[in-house]
């Protein structure tokens, strides 16, 4: 039951992602940014107010987890190149570290 | 060659989102999330970086426009994740062990990067701008 929850999750989540990154991407990763910042705030704010069980199945696991992507992150910044591609992949970590922390602290 | 149709391209990625989703809830079950280090999902960003580079270098995957949305969008895009990356390490940080999170934070982009780059030496220029047409990593 709980993978079920993982899988329908996921399969909003991964397509969501191609989307941002099919119309938003060619600015500069902003598609892929975007997904990774929006989702790490959800997760924070998920994890922040103890949700688990099968609403953190769903939402957390399955949907955050395919709406975001790692992968993608490192391939495009070794792709750029150089310091800007370095900065790329340091910005999305750290913007998507103090999205998440505000997703967690809002409204605890 | 470019990038499957939207249609095609959205059912693969839902499609391997989930097969990579499943792969990555099976391990984090089996492999039981503890309060150190999270190896877990070290181990998966990392693994997922790699094999997101090595797509390109498989011929199949260049020249077949959907394989690569549904491997590379989909089963790996959704078996690695930036938002649990992000919220593990914010919650290594409220437990205040501050030097675990940044290791964590830190190791798991510089290991990624690295792995990416190895992986880009061994596919080749051509082949990855090949791969990037075709969507791979959309």
């Amino acid at each position: 039951m709980t993978a079920l929850l993982v899988a329908l999750g996921a399969a909003v989540g991964a397509p969501l992602r191609l989307l941002a990154a099919r119309y938003l991407d060619h600015r500069g990763r902003a598609g892929t940014l975007a997904v990774n910042l929006l989702g790490s705030a959800l997760l924070g704010w998920l994890v922040g107010h103890g949700v688990d069980g099968r609403p953190m199945a769903l939402l957390g696991t399955g949907f955050c987890g395919a709406f975001t992507t790692y992968s993608a992150v490192a391939v495009q910044s070794v792709n750029r190149g150089g310091w800007r591609g370095f900065g790329y992949a340091v910005g999305t970590v750290l913007g998507c570290l103090a999205a998440a922390w505000a997703g967690y602290r809002i409204g605890t | 060659m470019t990038a499957p149709p939207l249609r095609a391209a959205l059912i693969a990625a839902a499609a391997g989102g989930v097969l990579g989703s499943l792969a990555r809830f099976g391990l984090t079950e089996w492999f039981e999330v503890g309060t150190g280090f999270p190896w877990t999902g070290f181990a998966i960003n990392v693994a997922g970086s790699a094999l997101l580079a090595g797509l390109a270098g498989i011929a199949a995957v260049r020249r077949t426009p959907w394989l690569g949305v549904f491997l590379g969008t989909g089963v790996l895009g959704g078996f690695t994740t930036m938002s649990a990356a992000s919220a593990e390490t914010v919650v290594l940080l409220e437990r205040d062990q501050d030097l675990t999170a940044l290791l964590y934070a830190a190791g798991t982009l510089l290991a990624a990067l690295v792995a990416v780059w190895l992986v880009d030496r061994w596919v080749g220029p051509a082949e990855r701008a090949a791969a990037e047409d075709a969507g791979v990593d959309e």
